[in-house]
């Protein structure tokens, strides 16, 4: 019963936590660029559920002030997220951009290829 | 709990597949995922920006960087043994770390009662907007925001100087060997 009521309590903490290993896995494991920004999103995503989730309020509602309502969830969190995806969002262009350049330069966007190429020269 | 699961089973299929456009689509199907979980958690503006950039232009951009460049894979050669250990050591003291946290859902924690009151009480009185998601955004916390569009701006520019001098490289004998 104990181990049911803490997985219960937990289960939000612990997919957030897959989540954000993936993302960090890819990044380290993969040499494709784009695979690492993909990685990169998941690890961003992992944390705006980790803002998000604690701000919520069981028999709460959505932070819009009403009279039929009195418990609301956390508005501030809402807030930080709101700015980190559309933050997420430029960064991610401008990370896109760095890549169609290197696959100018180098002809590949694989990180060991790079390195070889390198190398010969 | 439901929803939570359909995202760790489409974040295995991202690790797994090799094909870039459709981590790509997976990645959109994420994005749809991840803003219904956070209409669950009561947060409605976070999951509409979510579903519009993170679905929408995020998958958009991305799209557009793969038809410029490859959409396959290689396979590494080596196994990734070093970065499956950190990653599992990393998952694991996370994993630690989350029995001290307050359980899901409870009211009294001191992030739901530190500074959010506040907001909620005041909002009304202060700037007459029902919504305090905007309000803070737009009123308590206007700077921030400001600062935000600064760095889309930046962002946006610096794109922009990227992509512009394309047209003036000549193609050396450098990129040519590589990219057989």
């Amino acid at each position: 019963m104990d181990l049911l009521q803490a997985i219960v309590a937990h289960y939000n903490h612990w997919i957030i936590i897959f989540l954000m290993v993936s993302g960090l896995y890819i990044v380290v494991a993969r040499g494709n660029m784009i695979k690492k920004l993909v990685g990169l999103g998941l690890f961003q995503t992992s944390v705006y559920l980790l803002y998000l989730s604690p701000g919520k309020i069981l028999g709460g509602t959505p932070p819009i002030i009403s009279a039929q309502f009195s418990v609301y969830s956390n508005p501030l969190p809402h807030v930080l997220i709101l700015t980190a995806i559309v933050v997420g969002v430029a960064t991610l262009a401008l990370g896109l951009a760095l890549v169609v350049r290197i696959n100018e330069a180098f002809g590949t966007i694989e990180e060991d290829e790079i390195f070889a190429g390198e190398e010969d020269e | 709990m439901v929803l939570l699961t359909l995202l760790a089973a489409i974040t295995i299929g991202i690790v797994r597949m090799r094909n870039l456009f459709g981590v790509v689509v997976l990645g959109g199907i994420y994005s749809f995922l991840m803003a219904s979980v956070m209409i669950v958690l009561d947060a409605v503006d976070v999951a509409m920006t979510e579903a519009s950039v993170g679905a929408g232009i995020s998958t958009v951009l991305m799209l557009g960087a793969l038809s410029l460049t490859k959409t396959e894979e290689s396979v590494p050669k080596h196994l990734p043994l070093l970065p499956v250990f950190v990653a599992v050591a990393t998952g694991a003291v996370l994993v630690f770390g989350t029995f001290a946290l307050p359980p899901f859902g409870v009211a009294e924690t001191p992030m739901n009662t530190h500074v959010a009151p506040y907001y909620l009480q005041n909002s009304i009185p202060d700037t007459s907007i029902p919504n305090v998601v905007t309000s803070v955004l737009s009123s308590y916390r206007g700077f921030d925001t400001l600062g935000e569009t600064t760095v889309i701006f930046t962002a946006g520019i610096a794109v922009l100087m990227l992509l512009k001098g394309k047209r003036h490289i000549k193609p050396g004998p450098k990129r040519r060997r590589v990219s057989r």
